[in-house]
């Protein structure tokens, strides 16, 4: 497979992992997104929250360009990976994705692989590596998506044997296993049990601390649960960011106010 | 009289019946004409019928291991032929064509082949290849077939293929999969089994045909192995003895028939058997 | 595809200029003297083609109706199974066991009753020897009916549940819900699996031929031999001595695949509009 040229070192000074400059992604000419500007910490839970329809999932899509795969989707703006803009030439759309890692709403977990097999397959796509290697990083991605306790001794078994929490614990430690520095959540609990929702929300707190995480949700006490920082949405603009605590106890902007009382959305 | 009610309800009770007759009465032919071949077929049957080539017209005795041969080579080559020009094909719309005007051509030709009798597909193929190579060959009857096959792949082999999640896709994709890795390395892979049923199934449809190759294979009373010349099918052979002048041969034709439909029949079933077992698409 | 209509027509030219229009209407069928006309072969195969409608839709639709309306949950596989399986029977198949099965059945059991009742009729005057278009109506029509069946079923069950709900909530027997409710929804789409039919038994080679007679004779009564436009190339063509027979028989080649490919599309489109408009929807 074709590389691109290796996204250059980062500068020691405090330069955020992601952000995006004026971003704005349409379908079929249509702007679903509308000039956003922000910027992600690294090693930090951000969630973005807005009700249906306000552009939040296409935003997220932009970040690893998967929006540009959807039926008429074009992009206009920046996205600077460590001071890099992802839609230049400077990095291929594989290697980017290969960079982030994405979960979504369903759990998708490839029905004909193994468990082991799912969370290889990212690793599988780059250089070749050793079998003790490759079983390394396996076990330790399980690890940290929590779901090795639950998988150790049924590697080989098929994936639909397990419950939807499993599931989709497995579709993160497949997302983590390639060793992405971001990590894209789109609505990872919203089709899950609380008790597996509940599960999930401890383990993206925990991710933090190794990745930055970005994490889209309908759901706004999840977002005030897991997050350090808020950006609400609204018809497809940035209304406001802030810390989550104040984003919730003192928002700015009026229409800000009223989602999250409640008022609508 | 009756009151409105009951006769209504009578109406009802008669047209249900009616469609239960309805449905012993279609089913009915199938059971005949299983019980005619076992009873009539069962008894040309035996070990000579499967090794030995035709005997000499007029007298009895004799088998059709040309007949068997011969199907299964010409039978062979044209899926090997179809199966993965159809696959391929079906690979094509679900995946890249999309609502396209390519897309839509080969959908449109898909389906005018689906619909062409056979026997005018075996006139196309004998301008083509027949008149061109001056003989008859078991090579041009297997493109006949390949050419009958292609339509009923293509659009089982897009239907599976359809059936799967557009999530697992988009989840390869976002793991870092090339468009085209993803498609045939997880989707493809997951909708296989069903992919393969419609391929076999196929397979027993153009296994039994016979119009198309009246001119391309022709048939051959001789054991032949050469592709490039006439050769035998057992469908062909039913037909010339059902066909012909001898008691004889019209003996024999019931154990080819028979031969013939229990081959089909067991594809069939395996084909069936491919979903079955074969896990169920992801979530 | 393009390819195959253009070269049925350059092969057919030398047939269609020497014989014009009148090609479809001359019943002269003369290989002697290099003159032909197809008007029996076109008869024959509209003829045992709607014969074959006639008793074949009937049998689907009601199956389809059993299937799909009255039946336990537990027949509906098993039985839908053994309809489709004579879809897989092969034509050749069909037709050894139309001629030494059925032709003798006719000749003892259903044509002297049929020609004691109903012989004042043209369609069942003359002798019956075996061969004739009632046979070939008769396996036409028993091969076709999974194909009618199997689309019937599916225009059947695509019509939603809440047709049904609402007549039988009104006090309609289940005959009456399936005549009034669902029978008028999907009637677009039966008429496209009737004519799928239609398409299927035009085109049907081998078990006709085997039946039919083979002669070249335009005649009204069932009960006497004819053809068919398939049969007609099946038999003839590797044994055509001119090339203006060659020619003809190509011309006749051309008539049929111009027929099932229009009855074909008239067909898919009714179809389509009831199923939802699947590109890879039903079962051909």
């Amino acid at each position: 497979m074709r590389r691109a040229p290796a996204v250059p070192p980062v500068a020691e000074s405090h330069v955020p992992v992601l952000r995006t400059e004026g971003l704005s992604a349409l379908f079929h000419g249509v702007p679903a997104v509308r000039d956003v500007t922000l910027d992600f910490e690294r090693n930090s839970v951000t969630a973005i929250i807005g009700p249906s329809g306000c552009g939040k999932s296409t935003f997220l899509r932009c970040l690893n360009r998967m929006h540009e795969l959807s039926d008429g989707g074009t992009v206009a703006g920046r996205v600077l990976l460590d001071g890099v803009d992802v839609y230049s030439e400077a990095i291929h759309p594989i290697t980017l994705r290969m960079r982030c890692g994405m979960v979504f709403q369903h759990p998708t977990p490839f029905p004909t692989m193994s468990i082991f097999d799912n969370v290889a397959a990212g690793l599988r796509l780059g250089p070749r590596l050793e079998r003790r290697v490759l079983e390394d990083r396996v076990s330790d991605a399980l690890k940290r998506a929590g779901l090795w306790e639950e998988v150790y001794d049924r590697l080989r078994a098929s994936p639909l044997d397990l419950s939807g929490g499993q599931q989709q614990r497995l579709c993160i430690a497949r997302a983590l296993a390639p060793e992405p520095g971001i990590l894209l959540l789109d609505e990872p609990t919203s089709a899950l049990d609380p008790i597996s929702t509940q599960r999930i929300e401890d383990l993206i707190q925990d991710l933090s601390e190794r990745y930055t995480v970005i994490v889209v949700t309908h759901n706004m006490q999840q977002a005030s649960r897991i997050s350090d920082r808020t950006a609400f949405f609204f018809m497809g603009a940035l209304i406001e960011t802030a810390p989550t605590r104040q984003m919730f106890t003192n928002p700015q902007e009026e229409r800000t106010e009223a989602y999250v009382t409640g008022r609508f959305g | 009289m009756i009151d409105r009610r009951t006769r209504r309800h009578l109406v009802s009770r008669v047209m249900t019946g009616t469609t239960v007759v309805a449905a012993v009465a279609a089913v009915l032919p199938l059971f005949l004409i299983l019980a005619y071949l076992v009873l009539k077929g069962f008894s040309s049957i035996n070990w000579a019928f499967f090794v030995e080539t035709p005997a000499a017209p007029g007298s009895t005795g004799g088998g059709v291991s040309n007949a068997i041969v011969g199907s299964a080579m010409v039978v062979g080559v044209g899926t090997l032929i179809g199966v993965p020009l159809g696959v391929g094909a079906g690979v094509y719309l679900a995946e890249y064509g999309g609502t396209g005007r390519m897309a839509q051509m080969v959908r449109f030709v898909a389906d005018v082949l689906n619909g062409t009798p056979s026997i005018v597909v075996g006139v196309f193929v004998w301008t083509w290849m027949v008149k061109p190579m001056g003989h008859f060959s078991a090579l041009a009857g297997s493109v006949a077939l390949a050419v009958l096959m292609i339509p009923m792949v293509t659009r089982t082999t897009e239907e599976m293929l359809r059936l799967v999640p557009g999530s697992l896709r988009e989840a390869a994709l976002a793991l870092g999969y090339s468009r085209w890795r993803a498609s045939l390395g997880i989707v493809v892979r997951t909708a296989l089994p069903g992919v393969v049923t419609g391929a076999l199934i196929a397979v027993a449809r153009i296994a039994g045909e016979t119009a198309p190759l009246l001119f391309t294979t022709l048939g051959n009373l001789n054991f032949k192995t050469d592709l490039l010349q006439p050769m035998q099918t057992l469908s062909l052979q039913v037909f010339v003895y059902a066909t012909g002048p001898f008691p004889e041969w019209h003996r024999l034709a019931w154990g080819v028939a028979l031969v013939l439909v229990v081959l089909v029949l067991l594809t069939n079933i395996a084909a069936r058997y491919a979903t079955r077992s074969g896990r169920a698409t992801g979530r | 595809m393009l390819g195959l209509f253009l070269q049925l027509v350059v092969s057919a030219w030398p047939a269609i200029r020497a014989f014009g229009a009148g090609f479809l209407f001359s019943s002269t069928w003369d290989p002697v003297r290099d003159v032909y006309g197809a008007a029996p072969m076109i008869y024959g195969t509209v003829v045992s083609s709607v014969l074959a409608l006639l008793l074949a839709v009937p049998l689907a639709v009601g199956v389809a109706i059993f299937l799909t309306e009255f039946a336990p949950g537990w027949m509906r596989g098993p039985i839908g199974a053994l309809v489709e399986l004579l879809a897989a029977i092969p034509s050749v198949v069909y037709g050894l066991w139309g001629i030494f099965v059925l032709l003798p059945a006719l000749r003892e059991f259903v044509v002297p009753p049929l020609q004691a009742t109903l012989g004042w009729l043209p369609l069942f005057s003359g002798t019956f020897r075996g061969n004739s278009m009632l046979a070939a109506g008769i396996i036409l029509a028993v091969m076709i009916v999974p194909y009618i069946s199997a689309v019937a079923r599916e225009v059947l069950l695509a019509v939603p549940k809440h047709q049904r709900e609402a007549a039988l909530a009104l006090g309609a027997t289940r005959w009456e819900m399936v005549w009034t409710a669902v029978l008028p929804y999907g009637r677009a789409g039966i008429t496209g699996a009737i004519v799928l039919g239609l398409g299927r038994a035009l085109g049907e080679t081998m078990a006709v031929t085997m039946v039919v007679g083979n002669r070249h004779a335009l005649s009204l009564s069932l009960l006497e031999p004819g053809y068919s436009m398939a049969a007609a190339i099946a038999n003839e063509f590797t044994e055509a001595t001119t090339a203006m027979h060659i020619a003809a028989l190509f011309e006749i080649g051309l008539v049929l695949f111009v027929m099932t490919v229009l009855v074909n599309a008239v067909a898919r489109l009714l179809v389509w509009r009831v199923t939802g408009g699947t590109p890879a929807g039903s079962r051909g």
